[in-house]
């Protein structure tokens, strides 16, 4: 494999991460707030399907992608009614609500598949795409591409840097105290639950309008991404750019699995499309081992020298959820 | 009186759940030029036009019944077993095993299938166990653990039908080669339905109804589900409590996947689990745990699934829209019971 093929194999991660990348960050700022949106699967698709739907009809790319941004605004909505306000379990509407978006992206989408819609084309940044290696690698893509770049610093900035952001980490870590410094945690969680779920809603039409082109049923290949995209988020530990290393780390073993597809005949091809998840299975084993008690137990009884090491290792390593994550607030 | 007028309002809730549900569903069929009334008449006529749909519909509430009574007991302790998809297919896999491994000996077929409902059980339990150890010691989410073992599942699944047991000449969708007829659980004359499964269906859930309402151990799982802190605080072995629990429900989710295998194809098929494992979920969730409540519940589901078979042929309908109305009447139901808790305070009328 010659060096311009690497090059242009990574900048297809790029590209191809662009959805996941988008879509975890989404869900990290919701997470941040102490909400979890587990109906990431089929929100994905289903905005995947309505945005190349709106976008066929009016050949608009742009409303595409303001029509996926919509239905996770709508879906997430429900999520944060009935778990703000209702206070029902929010794990249980948010699987409810996976399956039955993808039914009814099946269901709705069945008249449209394998329909032709417009499709988002690169639009290299001049001068800058002339850049040797990097020019290919960042400034050669599609503007989402781009956005979702951005996106990853814009959160990153926001969540640590801003007074808004030291808020929502608030309302995620310990939202009665959040509330006593005056922070209006249900209004909060409902907009950082609706805009996580916008963000979310983006990636099902970077999906079949751009990365994976096309609507095709229950064979679009949409399928588990959404679930994919929960695990980043946890083992991103809730951090916005190693999120996003995650999720281009989950491109890149996509990639990588096409290219030994082709030059390593000896695995059987269904081994390697799903080898990303027994590697999302040991990647969460890693980062919440850090957690466990018997870890814990079985460092104690390390010499100091190398329990020392051990322990700065597994804190590298460890992802710890916000404290309230998952629970809903209760005004005392 | 106020209990019996609490109950009604409560009552009152669950009945608007389900129009809520009707009226989404009908303005989805709207939307797509549909007439709602025609579809569901059609639904209802798919499943109990004739006798061999009603036998049908039993035929799928089997696995219903099987998967809901298993997951009562994950549920009971507070875990969402979305494992349980993997657990069947594991099932399944097991099951066809050992049959293929003594189809052509001189063992008799019934000491065969015993063997290899077992084995299916086994199955089923080790992947629930699989995740029990991730979730217990391991510290992953049992969610994702489960997800992870589904997609695994899928693919050996997969690589066995195209690869170690594919047929003869041509590996193909339609799985492995079916076993000889002496292999096959006797159904009702002409029908596709067996009386073995549905016995095993009703002591299943006999079985999970007096573990979780009648005995010490049920009341010890409900504790660890309600506060593992303070279950472990008054003595009950939490982490031991939770693995129980895993295996339980992977044992059923396994005796559903041997069924599936020996009573319904007969070969092991891509798709084995069916969705049945997401389905039982929704069904727990629908009935609020109660166990008494899965087999009608299951019946009515099972009733959907097959009554939405003939929408594509004679409505040129997708048949997902059996799951769209299934996923929003838990939906909505689950929404009013939250309402009902916010208008009328916790605790009414449960």
């Amino acid at each position: 494999m010659t060096g311009e093929m690497i090059l242009l194999g990574l900048a297809g991660v790029i590209e191809a991460g662009a959805p996941i990348v988008v879509a975890a960050i989404g869900e990290t700022i919701t997470e941040r707030a102490g909400v979890i949106n587990l109906s990431l699967n089929g929100l994905i698709i289903l905005s995947a399907m309505m945005g190349f739907w709106v976008s066929l009809e009016t050949e608009s790319l742009l409303l595409g992608f303001l029509t996926g941004a919509l239905v996770g605004a709508i879906v997430s909505s429900i999520i944060a009614f009935s778990s703000i306000t209702l206070k029902q379990s929010q794990v249980a509407v948010g699987f409810i609500l996976a399956i039955t978006c993808e039914d009814l992206a099946y269901f709705l989408g069945n008249p449209i598949m394998g329909a032709q819609a417009p499709i988002m084309y690169a639009t290299p940044i001049p001068f800058l795409s002339d850049i040797p290696i990097l020019g290919p690698l960042f400034f050669a893509h599609s503007i989402m591409t781009y956005l979702s770049l951005i996106l990853i610093f814009v959160a990153w900035f926001w969540i640590s840097k801003t007074r808004p952001g030291l808020m929502l980490r608030g309302i995620g870590e310990k939202p009665a105290a959040a509330f006593v410094r005056g922070a209006n945690v249900v209004r909060m969680r409902y907009l950082y639950t609706i805009l996580g779920g916008m963000l979310v809603g983006l990636a099902g039409p970077l999906y079949t309008l751009s990365v994976k082109a096309g609507w095709k049923g229950t064979i679009t290949g949409l399928n588990g991404i959404g679930w994919i995209v929960l695990a980043i988020t946890i083992f991103g530990g809730w951090k916005p750019i190693r999120v996003a290393l995650g999720g281009y780390l989950f491109a890149f073993l996509q990639w990588l699995g096409l290219v030994l597809q082709s030059t390593v005949t000896f695995i059987p091809s269904q081994v390697l499309q799903v080898a990303p998840f027994p590697l999302m299975i040991l990647a969460l084993l890693l980062v919440n081992l850090g957690n466990t008690e018997w870890m814990e137990r079985l460092i104690a009884t390390l010499p100091d020298k190398a329990r020392f090491r051990v322990k700065k290792l597994i804190r590298s390593m460890r992802s710890q959820p916000p404290g309230a994550l998952g629970t809903p607030f209760e005004r005392e | 009186m106020n209990q019996t007028r609490k109950r009604s309002y409560s009552f009152l809730f669950q009945l608007g759940g389900i129009v809520f549900a009707f009226l989404f569903i009908s303005l989805i069929l709207l939307l797509v030029d549909a007439n709602p009334i025609e579809t569901l008449r059609l639904i209802w006529e798919g499943a109990v036009g004739s006798s061999s749909r009603i036998s049908n519909v039993l035929v799928v509430w089997i696995p219903i019944v099987l998967v809901t009574c298993g997951l009562l007991v994950t549920f009971s302790t507070g875990l969402l077993n979305i494992g349980i998809e993997g657990q069947i297919t594991l099932g399944a896999i097991l099951t066809t095993g050992v049959i293929r491994m003594f189809q052509d000996t001189s063992v008799s077929p019934v000491l065969v299938i015993v063997i290899s409902v077992i084995a299916g059980m086994a199955g089923g339990a080790i992947w629930a166990a699989l995740a029990g150890v991730l979730k217990t010691y391991g510290g992953v989410n049992e969610i994702f653990g489960g997800l992870g073992l589904n997609f695994i599942a899928t693919a050996l699944n997969i690589g066995l039908i195209f690869g170690a047991w594919s047929r003869e000449g041509v590996a193909s969708m339609s799985g492995t080669d079916p076993f000889p007829k002496a292999f096959w659980l006797p159904t009702f004359e002409s029908f596709d339905l067996n009386w073995h499964s549905i016995a095993l269906a009703i002591i299943g859930l006999v079985i999970i109804f007096f573990l979780l309402q009648g005995t010490h151990f049920g009341l010890r799982l409900k504790a660890v589900g309600k506060g593992i802190r303070s279950a472990f605080r008054l003595g009950i072995p939490t982490k031991q409590h939770l693995m129980l629990s895993f295996i339980i429900c992977g044992l059923f989710a396994g005796l559903t996947g041997a069924l599936q295998v020996i009573g319904v194809y007969h070969r092991l098929i891509p798709s084995i689990s069916s969705g049945y494992g997401y389905l039982g979920l929704m069904v727990a969730m629908l009935i609020n745990y109660k166990a008494i409540w899965v087999a009608p519940i299951a019946l009515f589901f099972a009733a959907l699934n097959i009554g939405g078979i003939q929408l594509p042929i004679v409505l040129k309908l997708d048949s997902s829209i059996t799951g769209v109305l299934q996923g929003s009447l838990v939906l909505f139901i689950l929404l009013m019971q939250g309402v009902k808790q916010r208008v009328l305070g916790k605790g009414v009328g449960d």
